[in-house]
């Protein structure tokens, strides 16, 4: 590669205005109805703290796993409702937000040890499924862009493992329960459903039920003291001469 | 207003490059390094091994040991609780078993102890944010479990402690690839989604630094599938669970010995004097103090605030001069900096680039080899450098559909395909950029196979704990770690509870510790721990009056 070429890859130098400053360009958005000027390209969540606030509720993992910086927002002179992550979507000129601190959606208690994968068991523990009027408000509102009215009508017909599959991606934030016009804590139900297929429907695994016999028998424990009691040369040794099977795979061409 | 969509122009150019290079690339692997390799690359760009990263500790137990700065600050800190403020003649919760952190490890261990024979009610998590916020809910990759039959529990020990630059305590490493196959049984029967083949076996990958596929996993929600069901099955159990209530400081008795904490409620701002025969210290990891100005992956919560009451009341540490970064954070586009991107990409078979479009190094190094490689290649500007100024590599992703074929990054790694999408970033058909980012952090405060600290009535599992990876962790191993130690510490601290017997409540060893920080002409400014992490705006903060 020669030299221009190179300089192709380069970032390009930033623009500086006249006091010698980077320039940043900032947006208005209105935290609760407070009007704030905020860097643009920022976060929801990293905007709200740039202007002030430090959470206490409403900020969880940061990086869209666990729920907890659900969002509402509308933009200026727009009709539609947005809803999404604080933590995973970029402020916008002109939005108006605030967040959700909790969600009242209360869960059906069961001990899985004692209920059995029929057609009407979700039924049963959740019989307000029945109500849903197809409205499909919850998969508008989930930032996680699941089928969520799907997935409910798939637990109304009985059908657990397609419910578990089309609802495996819920982080359980909430927003399709506190959308919902038929009272559905749709979150709640898809967790019971996942529960039913990995306890009951997904065929077990045999390597795993061989391997905890012998652990039982205490196959590997000599085996293991052994190395627990060797020098630092001689495990070195042994761990630098390993085969690695990922290794040998690439070298097949896999 | 601009949204950021997809690339810029140079960043496509260099993204030419990788895709005129690809089949090549797929062709022709990097080899592994060799043990010299690893200690040179090791001792030149890792920052565990660089100057002004560290330094010793002036108090307590460990004094002499050689700590990150950050958690170095926190250690000779001004212990937070003032005991004048306390009254410990009015006890709030009066319990058996206090677990303190509500993730993965206080879960299980909350589970186990139930199932030990303490009743729930004298049973009580407190926890910082919601229950389930927890490093433990992010873990994308999976979880490790010696269970095929090409494979065994003695190789995965082998892997543990190698990995751990045999640093790690030998005792510990055998209950983490000794109990690994039970735990993903128990799983199984509280019913997680494993990924499987049809006939039922678990579609198992491999990971950095493991000589066999164990690699676990529930599509790219490895760990959020865990903390679901065990969480549901907390919640079926009517397990108490006091949410928005860190505990501030451990309390003890006159005999010496850890009596449960004093949790501060973050919303009212009271304090709560909880009363417990045996304490379980499950607050989890410290990304959140950003050591050695990284970026991190790690939730809201992460301040390391076990390690700080630990500390309090004589517990002693392990491996806390190293950190683990992750070599595949996110490093493009900004608001994703530091986010992970899991290491499953590479298990399944994408390389790392630099901005020519070459490969520098094998793509399944441990931990902290490849992160030191990534670095390396940077340094030597062979990266690509952001519109923000951050340097990168790339990670070709369209890799894997060549090896598996179209679809497979959709249907396995759901989370990273949404992630990237909100910015106009499809991953099965262009790389990604990453760069390394603060991941976990491999030591903490000692225990035994029991849990046991060394202080009567304190055990400890998961991120907080010591020993149990050494000085690096492998992929897979902290989802283990949780489950295997949370179980163990459940289980003894139930044994625990039997016997014990509490005197009257103290916080003296704050006094004492303060006089410690005195003696050792420490002029203590700041308190610890620290509870939340400070990303205010500086020109807020400036202009922000102490009067409401």
């Amino acid at each position: 590669m020669n030299k221009k070429e190179q300089v192709l890859l380069e970032k390009p130098k930033m623009k500086k205005s006249k006091n010698n400053e980077k320039k940043v360009e900032t947006i208005e958005v209105f935290i609760m109805g407070k009007s704030y000027k905020v860097p643009a390209g920022l976060t929801i969540m990293k905007a709200l703290e740039y202007a002030g606030y430090r959470y206490i509720r409403g900020c969880g993992c940061r990086a869209g796993f666990c729920g907890a910086c659900s969002t509402i927002y509308r933009k200026e002179d727009e009709q539609k409702l947005g809803f999404d992550l604080a933590c995973q979507k970029v402020v916008e000129d002109k939005m108006y937000l605030v967040q959700l601190p909790f969600v009242p959606a209360t869960k059906a208690e069961y001990d899985i040890n004692k209920i059995e994968p029929t057609d009407s068991t979700i039924l049963e523990f959740y019989p307000e499924i029945a109500r849903c009027v197809s409205c499909n408000t919850c998969t508008k509102s989930c930032p996680q862009d699941i089928e969520v009215m799907k997935y409910i009508q798939r637990a109304i017909r009985g059908d657990i493992s397609k419910c578990a599959e089309i609802s495996f991606d819920c982080i359980q934030c909430g927003l399709c329960a506190m959308r919902c016009p038929a009272d559905i804590k749709h979150y709640h139900v898809s967790q019971l459903a996942r529960r039913l297929r990995g306890k009951y429907l997904d065929i077990k695994s045999k390597n795993l039920a061989e391997r905890l016999k012998e652990i039982k028998n205490r196959k590997y424990d000599t085996e293991i003291e052994k190395m627990m009691k060797m020098g630092r040369n001689e495990i070195m040794d042994i761990y630098k001469n390993r085969k690695i099977e990922a290794e040998e795979e690439s070298k097949e061409g896999d | 207003m601009e949204v950021i969509e997809g690339y810029p122009d140079y960043m496509l150019k260099s993204i030419k490059l990788v895709e005129e290079k690809r089949k090549k690339n797929l062709s022709q692997p990097v080899k592994p390094m060799s043990m010299k390799e690893r200690e040179e690359i090791l001792s030149k760009y890792h920052p565990d091994y660089m100057k002004g990263t560290k330094r010793e500790l002036k108090v307590g137990i460990d004094k002499g040991m050689l700590l990150y700065n950050g958690i170095v600050d926190l250690l000779e800190a001004r212990p937070v609780l003032d005991p004048k403020d306390v009254d410990l003649s009015k006890i709030d919760y009066d319990v058996d078993l206090l677990i303190i952190g509500g993730g993965g490890a206080g879960t299980v261990a909350a589970l186990f102890a139930y199932e030990s024979g303490i009743p729930k009610d004298k049973i009580l998590i407190v926890t910082k944010l919601r229950h389930g916020d927890a490093n433990s809910m992010m873990a994308q990759g999976g979880i490790q479990a010696a269970d095929r039959p090409e494979d065994n529990p003695a190789l995965h020990y082998l892997d543990i402690y190698g990995g751990g630059h045999f640093t790690n305590k030998p005792e510990l490493a055998r209950a983490l690839a000794l109990d690994a196959p039970g735990i993903i049984n128990w799983h199984e029967e509280l019913g997680v989604l494993y990924d499987r083949h049809e006939d039922g076996e678990f579609q198992e990958l491999s990971g950095g630094g493991t000589c066999r596929n164990r690699m676990h996993s529930c599509k790219d929600y490895s760990g959020m599938e865990i903390m679901r069901n065990i969480r549901d099955q907390a919640r079926n159990l009517e397990i108490p669970v006091l949410e928005f209530c860190p505990v501030a400081e451990l309390l003890m008795d006159d005999k010496g010995q850890v009596a449960g904490g004093v949790a501060f409620n973050l919303e009212t701002f009271e304090y709560y004097v909880i009363r417990a025969k045996a304490t379980i210290l499950a607050t989890g990891g410290s990304g959140r103090l950003h050591l050695a100005n990284y970026p991190t992956t790690n939730h809201y919560g992460a301040t390391g605030d076990g390690l700080i009451m630990a500390y309090h009341v004589g517990a002693n540490l392990l491996d806390l001069d190293t950190i683990q970064i992750h070599p595949t954070g996110d490093a493009y586009p900004e608001p994703l900096v530091g986010i992970l991107s899991t290491e499953k990409i590479r298990g399944l078979g994408a390389i790392p680039l630099n901005k020519y479009g070459d490969p520098f190094v094998f793509p399944l190094e441990p931990r902290d080899v490849e992160s030191a490689s990534l670095i390396k290649e940077c340094k030597e500007g062979k990266g690509i450098i952001t519109p923000t100024g951050m340097p990168g590599v790339w990670l070709d992703t369209p890799m894997i559909e060549m090896i598996h074929g179209e679809g497979t990054i959709e249907t396995k790694l759901a989370g990273e395909v949404r992630k990237f999408k909100r910015f106009g970033i499809d991953m099965a058909k262009q790389p990604i950029l990453v760069y390394p980012t603060l991941h976990y952090q491999n030591g903490g405060i000692e225990i035994n196979e029991k849990t046991e600290t060394r202080i009567p009535g304190l055990f400890a599992a998961g991120e907080v704990s010591g020993g149990v990876h050494g000085k690096n962790r492998l992929m897979g191993n902290s989802l283990l770690d949780f489950n295997v130690f949370g179980r163990r510490s459940g289980i003894y601290a139930a044994k625990y509870v039997k016997k014990a017997k509490i005197g009257k409540l103290t916080l003296s060893h704050l006094d004492k510790y303060n006089k410690m920080l005195e003696k050792a002409n420490i002029k203590a400014e700041k308190s610890a721990p620290i509870i939340l992490p400070e990303y205010r705006g500086e020109m807020a903060i400036s202009r922000a009056l102490d009067i409401f």
